[in-house]
């Protein structure tokens, strides 16, 4: 294969009900790193129906181009549809790099291009990176249950894909001095193929996540206090998009639930982060969220055991410091 | 010799195991503390086979062994013992003799309900005045005309009150002593069928341990089990094969409460260490191991002879003697080794403490187990 | 007629109880029990459901070296009709493109109406190979399956998004990715087990697909792996003593250090 045929990283841009997603603004930061590396362009595929005011937007978080695909069949995402749209495509731009994100919809598209295209997909990166000898794409991902780490390379086949975890990629600064080109791409459609039909998409508000499952946990314990202290909790799991848990203690107080307790009769955790707000450490509950992948302790007893697991531990009054917190957070947003 | 399990003995453990641990731990606790029959575990076991493991395929069952049959009971009762003797009652208790002593006509009619678990079954032996000495029955049985009239009382059933058939030992000549006793099969809605007091106990307080009444209670004359003065022996054989699963229970408990303190002692630190690291703690803890491995071995043997058809009644009574024993030398030591938080009920080693007890006792107390092994040692 | 399922499974290890040498920094693979990967069997849960629903016809398929037999055992004992082991050197070190080619390969030799797959595998969590082998198939798909009806025609299904779920319509032939979440597996049946044993589990190898040796294997493979390494232990944090004020600034630079924010 002649690799100098293929040029440039594509981010594929998710949009929702025309909304661009996150995920998208973050691969372009991603891919205007690479390109940068590979002293090549950066250039944004984006799908869908109505959608072309919006492209202006991704030239101003980091794109060279926006290749432009709007047609009524695009305006919610189904595989075949975009499947085809996107293959037709890449085969007449050549892309050396196509970087999706690792969503419901970026994995079941990123695989079924794949097949058609014959090449290798990297699943739900965590870091990408140009190697400096070979130019090639590095990318590396957790494999076994986030036990082990690995590194991944597709050097023989083009282009060279990857799905990337949301909220892993850094994006670029908005700058609305960004001048870029759109470029219109229509392709054809073979509509005997389209057997799935989507019949409606419902958003549901999925309440209360079951803690078990949750990426950060905001936790309390004695030092919380009451169900007032509770309240303050929760304003800090909304801002970070976790959920409030607790110690025994305050479930036996009645002040939490039982399905909220973290611990030996409770639950085990291993949320990407975890605070621990007024909780001594009782060996009960270390048990249940020691494998926490971060955990931050605030208590006012200096030789809390709590401290011995935290990575980053406050002494500290927790009702001042849990309202002041959720302010700053909040604020940066 | 092979001293491992099949393949699909091990693919059963595989199962059981699971659903010990997701279906049968998470309500053992509750089940206690509440005194609570584990009705909707048992239709979940129902569902599975659970209640007919050793029953042939024939009569509904699963065409199980019996090895099958203690492991279940094994991993059940590592989460919650009070499962586990549910099973055990019975599978062992009623199931078993019906199987080995009835007509093929009570085997059809009463196997499939039994090994679907569409029918709990339960076995009365044991009387006020009856019980290691049960040759003092004084439930009596008269044939009149087509029926059998029952009067009298049994204690301490297990699955009273839940099960729907009862196998039932009856004095039938009193002249004769143990030749003049008789088993029969008892469905509970017979009228002159009633419950009585229910037991409030130490330990294995999810299963129903009750009194059975009979107060003329009259069943058909067909549902004589086996011959007329013939129901000492079924029942001394209904309670070999029942000491395999009860020691089968004790196993489990032990190797529960091992578990436990595995965990805890590796977790718990004092003097900067966990206390697992302490010397003391290991040794203590590879001593009680080793038993409750003696423990497994004399379990499945005795488990294989039955499935091999050879003599096991003093192999039973050894494994039931050996496992209750160790059963109550673990779970005590359980306790000590989780010091305080042992003795409260945060900590499930309390409970398997009481559970261990009844092991020493129900179905021949350790001394009846004694006497049976040693009557085979010096020849009755 | 009956509908017939082709249920894909997979042999993983338990990733939950795999540990790391906190000295060599490598994977403890010993003693690590194998299991059948939990989506694959909320898949088999599916596809038993409808059989129970239709009675359809339920042939399982795994790719693996001769050990993975015990998962086709447990398929046997859960209900499954048929069952069929990949295994051959030829499949060995294939990434999911040449997982997908093989299993295509297969579904190409069998009559079916449905495949069924998990979504994702916990050893690699890829989320691949099913969309996969539907594209060398040429039939739809619908991954994150998390729920369906059936009237005797058409199929409904729910697909499960990050914001809440969509209604999808088939009829005819679809490959289907299920959440294992949304199919709590019923457990292998005691006289099942009895059973499974007795059962064939019938040994392919490469030379009984339909593929060309090109696409098997670590030559079908356009990935590979370069390098692997496990994450760095944690070591004891920080504690510090401040003022409120300085606390929350600690707190919040660590957050984005840790680009959690």
């Amino acid at each position: 294969m002649d690799k100098s045929q293929y040029k440039n990283v594509y981010v594929f841009v998710e949009q929702r009900d025309g909304v661009i997603q996150s995920v998208a603004l973050e691969l372009l930061g991603k891919a205007r790193n690479l390109a940068d590396a590979l002293g090549e362009k950066v250039i944004a595929m984006f799908l869908g129906d109505k959608i072309g005011n919006s492209a202006q937007a991704l030239i101003e978080y980091g794109a060279d181009e926006v290749i432009l695909v709007e047609n009524a069949l695009l305006k919610d995402y189904v595989t075949e549809q975009y499947t085809q749209a996107v293959y037709q495509l890449i085969m007449h731009f050549n892309p050396s790099i196509v970087l999706f994100g690792a969503t419901t919809i970026g994995r079941d598209l990123g695989p079924r291009l794949a097949a058609r295209l014959g090449t290798g997909l990297t699943a739900d990166c965590t870091k990408l990176e140009i190697s400096e000898d070979t130019k090639e794409l590095m990318m590396t991902r957790p494999a076994f249950g986030g036990n082990l780490m690995a590194t991944i390379m597709c050097t023989e086949h083009r282009p060279q894909m990857s799905t990337v975890r949301p909220g892993v990629m850094q994006k670029c600064a908005q700058d609305n001095s960004r001048k870029g080109t759109v470029t219109k791409f229509e392709p054809k459609f073979d509509t005997a193929k389209f057997k799935v039909k989507l019949v409606k998409t419902v958003k549901e508000d999925k309440g209360l996540i079951d803690i078990a499952d949750a990426k950060v946990l905001v936790s309390g314990g004695r030092g919380v206090g009451c169900k007032e202290g509770f309240d303050k909790l929760r304003a800090l799991a909304d801002v970070l998009g976790g959920e409030v848990s607790s110690s025994r203690a305050m479930v036996d107080a009645g002040v939490m639930p039982h399905d909220r307790q973290v611990g030996q009769t409770g639950k085990t955790v291993r949320p990407d982060l975890y605070f621990a707000f007024g909780i001594s450490g009782a060996i009960q509950h270390l048990a249940g969220m020691e494998e926490s992948e971060f955990i931050i302790a605030v208590n006012k007893d200096k030789f809390a055991p709590i401290f011995k697991v935290a990575d980053l531990g406050i002494v500290g009054d927790v009702n001042k410091i849990v309202p002041l917190l959720t302010d700053r957070l909040k604020n940066k947003r | 010799m092979n001293f491992n399990l099949t393949k699909t003995q091990q693919l059963f453990m595989q199962m059981i195991r699971e659903f010990a641990e997701k279906e049968v731990k998470p309500l053992a606790a509750e089940i206690d503390e509440q005194e609570r029959f584990p009705q909707e575990t048992v239709d979940k076991m129902a569902k599975l086979g659970l209640f007919g493991i050793p029953v042939p395929k024939q009569y509904g069952g699963a065409g199980g062994d019996n090895i099958m049959y203690t492991i279940a009971v094994e991993e059940l009762s590592r989460c919650c013992a009070t499962t586990g003797v549910v099973v055990s009652a019975h599978t062992s208790l009623c199931a078993a003799p019906i199987l080995e002593n009835g007509t093929e006509e009570q085997k059809v009619k009463y196997l499939p309900k039994l090994a679907s678990g569409e029918w709990i079954g339960a076995f009365g032996l044991t009387e006020p005045n009856a019980g290691t000495d049960a040759s003092q029955q004084q439930t009596t049985a008269v044939l009149e005309g087509e029926e059998w009239v029952l009067n009298g009382n049994k204690i301490f059933i297990t699955n009273a009150g839940h099960a729907d058939v009862y196998v039932i030992i009856a004095m039938t000549d009193k002249s004769l002593g143990n030749k003049g006793i008789t088993a029969f099969i008892v469905e509970a809605t017979t009228p002159g069928f009633s419950i009585g007091k229910k037991e409030l106990k130490m330990g294995i307080r999810g299963s129903a341990t009750a009194e059975l009444i009979f107060s003329n209670c009259r069943i058909p004359k067909d549902n004589l089990l086996g011959k007329v003065g013939g129901g000492f022996a079924i029942a001394m054989k209904t309670l070999d094969g029942g000491r395999i699963g009860i020691a089968s229970q004790a196993l489990g408990i032990a190797q529960g409460a091992m578990d436990e303190t595995v965990k805890y002692t590796k977790e718990r630190k004092q003097f900067g260490k966990s206390i697992s690291a302490f010397q003391n703690t290991q040794f203590q803890m590879a001593d009680l191991q080793t038993k409750v491995e003696a423990a497994r071995l004399l379990v499945r043997s005795a488990a294989f002879k039955k499935d091999e058809h050879v003599p096991f009644s003093a192999d039973a009574a050894m494994a039931k003697l050996f496992a209750a024993e160790t059963a109550m030398e673990v779970t005590t030591k359980a306790v000590q080794f989780h010091g305080g938080y042992g003795y409260t009920r945060e900590y499930p080693v309390e409970r398997m403490m009481r559970d261990a007890k009844i092991t020493e006792i129900y179905e021949g107390t350790s001394e009846v187990q004694r006497m049976v092994i040693a009557g085979k040692l010096f020849g009755k | 007629m009956s509908m017939k399922i082709l249920v894909c499974v997979k042999q993983v290890p338990d990733t939950t109880e795999i540990k790391i040498n906190p000295i060599t920094k490598t994977l403890i693979r010993e003693g690590v029990p194998s299991i059948m990967n939990p989506d694959d069997k909320g898949g088999l849960e599916l596809a038993l459901q409808l059989k129970d629903q239709t009675g359809a016809e339920i042939t399982v398929i795994t790719m693996g070296p001769p050990q993975a037999d015990v998962v086709l055992r447990e398929a046997f004992a859960m209900g499954a009709d048929r069952a069929i082991l990949l295994t051959d050197r030829k499949f060995a070190g294939a990434d999911t493109l040449a997982t997908s080619n093989a299993l295509a390969g297969a579904a190409r030799t069998l009559d079916w109406d449905l495949i069924i797959t998990g979504r994702q595998a916990i050893d690699g969590d890829t989320a691949q190979v099913g969309p996969e082998m539907a594209e060398h198939l040429d039939i739809p798909q619908i991954s994150y399956v998390a729920g369906l009806e059936y009237d005797g025609k058409k199929f409904t299904v729910k697909k499960e998004t990050e914001e809440g779920y969509q209604v999808l319509e088939f009829e005819g032939k679809c490959l289907l990715t299920v959440l294992a979440s949304s199919y709590k597996a019923r457990y292998m049946s005691v006289g099942g087990i009895v059973d499974a044993y007795n059962k064939e589990v019938e040994i392919w190898s490469a030379d009984k697909i339909d593929l060309d040796e090109s696409k098997l294997g670590l030559k079908g493979s356009p990935t590979r792996v370069i390098q692997s390494f496990t994450k760095g232990l944690k070591e004891a944090g920080e504690v510090y003593e401040v003022d409120t004020e300085e606390a929350v600034g600690i707190i919040i630079s660590k957050l984005k250090e840790k680009y959690i924010i």
